[in-house]
């Protein structure tokens, strides 16, 4: 795989088991408690659109589906309300995976941050459903830092996959 | 068919189960039936309970660093400051010790006064000392997290104080954190009487830091400022735990005064709380039929005093 579609460096294949610590990370990084602080991106939700976008044959709406259970168990909210937010990000994270490779990094933010807002969106209106309060607008101003997040994200996560073919006896890694 | 690689149209013999579309809408389906079974028939707590023993460790490892920051502060905390809260409480204690002289004799008093009565005796107080973490991450509800839990004798539907009144209802409980509803969150309803006369009514959680107590009817005696406390009634808190005041009472042309209210306590700023209930499990609700034939032209027991 290459880092776009439009790139000429071939990568190395993704690790399945990075793939999964760096959704364990995330959902660790998610459980940090900030309170009512507003624009704390959704870690989970990101790395997963990311993994979904480069790995759609592993990483999809069954993955999806388990660290959102995970994540709804860790903020005490309904269960299955991240679940089926999640659910929704994986299926279309995945089925625009092929387009969104094709532009550089931060039109990918770009096409990542309506995704985002219609997890968080999709979220609110479960919730207020089920009888909540509306978190007010700035709720979210966490898929903004979310989308943002996605230029980091594509290099530190793709790092292992840069590695070259052949190994050095003289380097560490 | 959707779901390849790029450029590459999956042939046949490589198909990889239903579509993608067919497998969200499975997806979809599970989730919104468990959001209905947790929302509406609160059946989900044991998987919550099971499944949190997989989170548990991670949620440890994440609340490092807020402990830290929550420790620095302490840490950093000057003398002049420590010095001048120490002297705020010593005063604070002594108008309360002498408080407390009294109430352990009126206490002795009730005791002897409800033995000749023969009238049911107040249940002994069991509460535990703890204190505030932080708020809880569900945007959508107004509650907070408590350092003490299913370990330390915490058990949901416990009512938590602070030092002026009630706070709000313990509504999960983990093995070392609890989880805390505010009484201003919408969900959160607590029985009330009014203090001065006993007027009683339902209170609810609204918009703002106010409260809505429901279902008082206009023909009855309440009035802004009164101090509303808990009935009781529900058999779930104590009687008589300070909730609220009263802050306008106004009842154009309806069935009900429409009676707005704020806590008495500092809901959302309180860190050091108690959390308060009967220490034995309460009597079992006499079932209506057997209370008839036994207990004939007596007034059916509330089980608990005021």
């Amino acid at each position: 795989m290459q880092p776009t579609h439009r790139s000429n460096r071939i990568l190395l294949p993704a690790q399945t088991w990075f793939v999964y610590l760096t959704l364990v990370i995330a959902l660790t990084l998610s459980y940090i408690p900030t309170g009512r602080l507003p624009g704390v991106p959704d870690w989970v939700a990101v790395v997963l659109a990311f993994w979904c976008v480069r790995e759609p044959m592993r990483v999809g709406m069954g993955t999806a589906f388990v660290f959102g259970i995970l994540v709804d168990i860790g903020h005490g909210a309904a269960m299955g309300q991240f679940a089926l937010a999640y659910v929704v990000l994986a299926y279309l994270a995945t089925s625009v995976s092929r387009r969104v490779l094709w532009f550089p990094v931060l039109q990918q933010a770009l096409h990542v941050l309506p995704m985002l807002l219609l997890t968080q969106g999709i979220m609110v209106v479960v919730r207020l459903v089920g009888g909540g309060e509306f978190p007010g607008w700035w709720y979210f101003l966490s898929s903004f830092s979310g989308a943002l997040l996605w230029l980091p994200l594509s290099v530190l996560l793709l790092l292992p996959q840069y590695r070259p073919v052949d190994r050095d006896e003289n380097r560490p890694i | 068919m959707t779901m390849s690689l790029a450029g590459h149209q999956a042939p046949p013999i490589f198909k990889r189960g239903p579509t993608p579309l067919a497998r969200l809408l499975v997806f979809v389906a599970v989730c919104l039936v468990m959001l209905v079974v947790d929302l509406r028939f609160r059946y989900l707590e044991i998987v919550r309970q099971a499944l949190s023993v997989v989170t548990h460790p991670l949620q440890l490892v994440a609340a490092a660093p807020a402990d830290f920051i929550r420790n620095a502060t302490v840490y950093f905390a000057t003398l002049v400051d420590v010095q001048l809260e120490n002297a705020e409480l010593r005063r604070a204690q002594v108008q309360a010790a002498q408080r407390l002289l009294r109430f352990e004799q009126l206490e002795r008093e009730n005791h002897e006064l409800r033995r000749l009565l023969a009238m049911a005796q107040t249940t002994a107080v069991h509460s535990v000392a703890a204190e505030i973490l932080y708020d809880a991450p569900d945007p959508f509800a107004r509650k907070v997290i408590l350092d003490k839990g299913v370990r330390h004798g915490v058990t949901a539907g416990l009512a938590v104080v602070d030092a002026r009144g009630m706070i709000g209802q313990v509504t999960r409980v983990y093995p070392v954190q609890s989880e805390v509803t505010l009484l201003t969150d919408k969900e959160q309803a607590v029985h009330v009487k009014v203090a001065r006369n006993g007027v009683r009514g339902i209170l609810v959680g609204s918009a703002g830091n106010r409260m809505e107590m429901r279902f008082v009817g206009t023909d009855a005696d309440i009035r802004v400022g009164d101090r509303l406390v808990t009935s009781g009634l529900d058999g779930i808190f104590l009687a008589g735990l300070p909730v609220a005041q009263v802050i306008s009472v106004d009842s154009e042309g309806e069935a009900f005064h429409k009676v707005f209210a704020e806590t008495v306590a500092q809901v959302e700023r309180t860190v050091q709380v108690l959390v308060l209930g009967p220490e034995a499990p309460r009597a079992p609700r006499p079932d209506p039929a057997t209370e008839l034939k036994e207990g004939e032209g007596r007034a059916p027991s509330t089980g608990r005093g005021g």
